[in-house]
């Protein structure tokens, strides 16, 4: 394919036209969210039956796929592209609307319940009353700069890439820049990584730089594995070349010509859209000898985690790269100065990698003056749990909390009471409502004994038992722990066996300070990040949900109707019409009763499985 | 399940012989068994000339590697934060008593295998089951029994 090579800026313009000409067609275009969340929703059975459909109605029109758009609540998404008009942009799609939309297509029609938004407002609207996409609550607050084109393009393609700018950053850099001037550019920009720890990447990459050795390595770390964080999977799906162009940049500023990428097992499709991407750079010349005949060499390999969580801590994914799993190791010396096979080693999250184009596109000035003093540019946020609008949201640094789950996340679920957002996954800790006010960055989460991590936000309501959600965390961690050093292997384990004493109702009023104890020295006393943040989503809950642990000590109740040795159901008399909707799904055949009476739960026989309180319509089942 | 010599070294001849393909050369032959046969580990360690301990050690801190055979049907139930609270354990407690076996256990008549997974990234629609790679969306205790039923014929 050398026909194919880009060497020139003329090359990429010329790619450029193709790709606007491929995203923006002179017909009908038809385009499916594909990432995984989309796919899990129906997305391939919608693709599937638009193909069929597009056949039989014989519609001329370019069948395409993108990525996620950040909404996956609403996935699958369905844009339907017509030259010169805004896109539009329908939700919940599933394939037997699929003719519908054919017909309307065909018939210039939209269907206005469908609707999600339209985008490009440089056209007259097509239908007045549906908003555009940056009017849409969701959407209103956010500013996307990782997440570009996620949702925009289509991932399995370079050229819709290039069109949106993509390796042209790439192209300057080779081009007009020392790798110095790189260095300084990302470090003036004020980036910080995007993992977790928020270190300066400028910093970073400086040390890295400065280390002594002929042989340099960079990594994406793509482990992610916060449970409930989901960004990094995201836009490896649907925007990979962004990453990869990400790292050509780093690794001519740090002076590495190999790269490695570690992405977890869990994100096959991510997997999938990577290696895709690392083939077309190669078949472009945009990998491999001579980038942009430049002199800079560059090639990615793709290591393919096995479900290890502490594989995300830099020592440890680097064991698992020399194939082994020897588990963090003490630092220093840190992996900049001694890393991958003993040589300097730069290591960076995907999001951090994918901010990096956009920053020498355009400008360190540019960039840092979005955000907050210490913390510069966006973040994205996974929000979910019980709130209304769930997805990937980017957003400023500075964002209130209240912004985030109300204005974006569209308050709480069926109206409950708001009690905690959780960040930072299992290293994190529970934020309460008293803080809902508190601006999202780097330095205020860890104010307030919680942390950025990854970028989970798991939206707690009045029916979650922060007592459990604590034990929850510790259960992942004790899984999770490798168990070299001995405060995390065993402190984790005597914690989470207080907390499940304290809701089987076994607990006793000296345990929280027992657990604050103990807490404390873990968190002092662990080898590696795993074990000395292990401790936050206990010390976090005991400090703002004290009451809910009081309660299960003492009174022996949990508040939230979570802990099952606490609960029991019941069949509220004025609620119950006797309907018989419970009855059959109930597994013990605890409950009975005659139609349209009143009917009656055997304690003795009832599992608490809750499989009676998710089928009544009329809120007659109580959890106390 | 037989382990042909010759198949396995294959796969590790794939990587060259390298010692640090291993986690690639384990996920290869799972791949191909289902799960990690003894036998295939000691042609591991002969090719590789890695001690059979440092490859068990490998093969039990990873979580995606089992040594028992699995069955024809791969359950995952995910128990990220997000499917917790809104209801994951409850979706698992409805598979263990349908299934009538623990998490990390196989039916009788090999069937089914259950599993659990930290976080599959599929957050916001949660609570998320994926069988041989099939996502379930927003399930509920009332769809186990569907879910059940798609792959009790296959």
């Amino acid at each position: 394919m050398s026909n194919s090579k880009i060497v020139t800026l003329d090359d990429l313009e010329l790619l450029k036209e193709k790709g606007l000409n491929l995203i923006y067609p002179t017909k009908t275009k038809i385009s499916v969210g594909m990432a995984t969340c989309g796919i899990s929703t129906g997305a391939r059975e919608v693709f599937q039956a638009i193909s069929e459909e597009v056949q039989n109605q014989k519609l001329d029109c370019v069948l395409s796929q993108t990525g996620c758009l950040g909404f996956c609540q609403r996935e699958p998404l369905v844009d339907v592209i017509e030259p010169g008009k805004p896109k539009v942009v329908y939700a919940e799609m599933s394939y037997d609307k699929v003719p519908e939309l054919i017909t309307n297509i065909k018939n210039q029609k939209i269907k206005n319940e469908w609707m999600l938004c339209q985008i490009g407002e440089k056209y007259s609207p097509r239908l007045d009353g549906i908003p555009f996409y940056k009017d849409v609550d969701f959407y209103k607050k956010q500013k996307k700069i990782a997440l570009r084109n996620c949702g925009f393009i289509n991932p399995d393609c370079i050229e819709e890439y290039i069109a949106k700018r993509g390796y042209f950053a790439l192209h300057k850099v080779l081009t007009e820049m020392k790798p110095k001037e790189v260095v300084d550019m990302i470090a003036e920009s004020g980036l910080r990584g995007r993992g977790g720890a928020g270190f300066l990447t400028g910093k970073k990459w400086q040390i890295t730089r400065s280390s002594k050795g002929k042989i340099k390595y960079i990594i994406c770390n793509a482990d992610e594995g916060d449970p409930g964080a989901y960004m990094d999977r995201s836009l490896l799906e649907g925007d990979p070349h962004s990453v990869l162009e990400g790292m050509l940049i780093g690794a001519y500023a740090i002076g590495a010509s190999t790269g490695y990428i570690y992405v977890r097992a869990e994100y096959p499709q991510a997997i999938v859209k990577f290696l895709q991407a690392v083939k077309q750079a190669e078949e472009h010349g945009l990998l491999g000898k001579d980038i942009f005949n430049s002199g800079f060499n560059f090639e990615v390999r793709v290591n393919k985690g096995a479900g290890a969580f502490v594989c995300g801590e830099e020592t440890a994914l680097i064991a698992s790269i020399e194939g082994g799993w020897s588990g963090p190791r003490p630092r220093p010396p840190f992996p900049a100065k001694s890393g991958l096979w003993g040589k300097p080693t730069n290591i960076n999250n995907v999001e951090t990698w994918a901010n990096v184009p956009v920053i020498i596109d355009k400008g360190a000035d540019w960039y840092s003056k979005i955000g907050t003093e210490k913390s510069k540019g966006t973040k994205v946020f996974s929000v979910v749990g019980k709130v209304n609008n769930t997805g990937l949201v980017e957003v400023p640094m500075g964002i209130t909390l209240r912004e985030i789950v109300y204005d974006i996340g569209g308050g709480i679920l069926d109206n409950r009471k708001f009690k905690a957002v959780q960040t930072g996954g299992p290293s994190g800790g529970c934020i309460p409502e008293s803080l809902i006010d508190l601006p999202v960055d780097f330095e205020k989460l860890t104010e307030v004994g919680s942390m950025m991590g990854s970028g989970g936000m798991i939206v707690m309501d009045e029916n979650t038992c922060m007592v459990d959600v604590a034990k929850y965390f510790l259960a992942f961690l004790e899984d999770e722990s490798c168990g070299k050093c001995v405060p995390c292997r065993e402190g984790i384990e005597k914690m989470r066996e207080i907390l499940n004493n304290i809701c089987k109702g076994e607990g006793e009023e000296a345990d929280i300070e027992l657990l604050e104890e103990i807490a404390l020295t873990v968190k002092e006393m662990s080898l590696c990040g795993l074990g000395q943040t292990a401790s936050n989503p206990v010390l976090t809950t005991i400090k703002y949900f004290r009451n809910e642990y009081e309660e299960h000590i003492i009174n022996k109740r949990c508040p939230a109707g979570v802990c099952l040795d606490l609960i029991s159901y019941s069949i509220d008399a004025e609620k119950c019409n006797g309907c018989g909707a419970c009855v059959r799904p109930c597994p013990t055949q605890a409950i009975t009763g005659e139609k349209k009476k009143l009917h009656s739960l055997d304690q003795e026989k009832c599992i608490k499985c809750g499989a009676c309180y998710e089928t009544c319509k009329f809120d007659s089942i109580i959890i106390k | 399940m037989e382990v042909e010599e010759l198949k396995v070294k294959k796969r590790i001849k794939k990587y060259n012989n390298e010692k640090k393909a291993l986690i690639s050369i384990l996920q290869d032959i799972q791949e191909e068994y289902n799960y990690l046969p003894p036998e295939a580990l000691k042609i591991v360690s002969k090719s590789l000339d890695i001690p059979l301990i440092d490859i068990f050690g490998v093969a039990t801190f990873y979580r995606t590697f089992s040594l028992k055979p699995r069955g024809k049907h791969l359950i995952t139930v995910c128990l990220g934060t997000a499917c917790h609270v809104r209801g994951g354990p409850k979706i698992l407690e409805e598979f263990k008593r349908k299934l009538n076996i623990k998490a990390g256990e196989t039916t009788k008549d090999m069937r089914f295998t259950l599993e659990t997974v930290a976080c599959l990234g599929c957050c916001a629609i949660g609570p998320v089951v994926v069988v041989d790679g099939n996502y379930h969306s927003q399930t509920s205790i009332g769809t186990v029994d569907s879910i059940l039923k798609k792959y009790r014929k296959k």
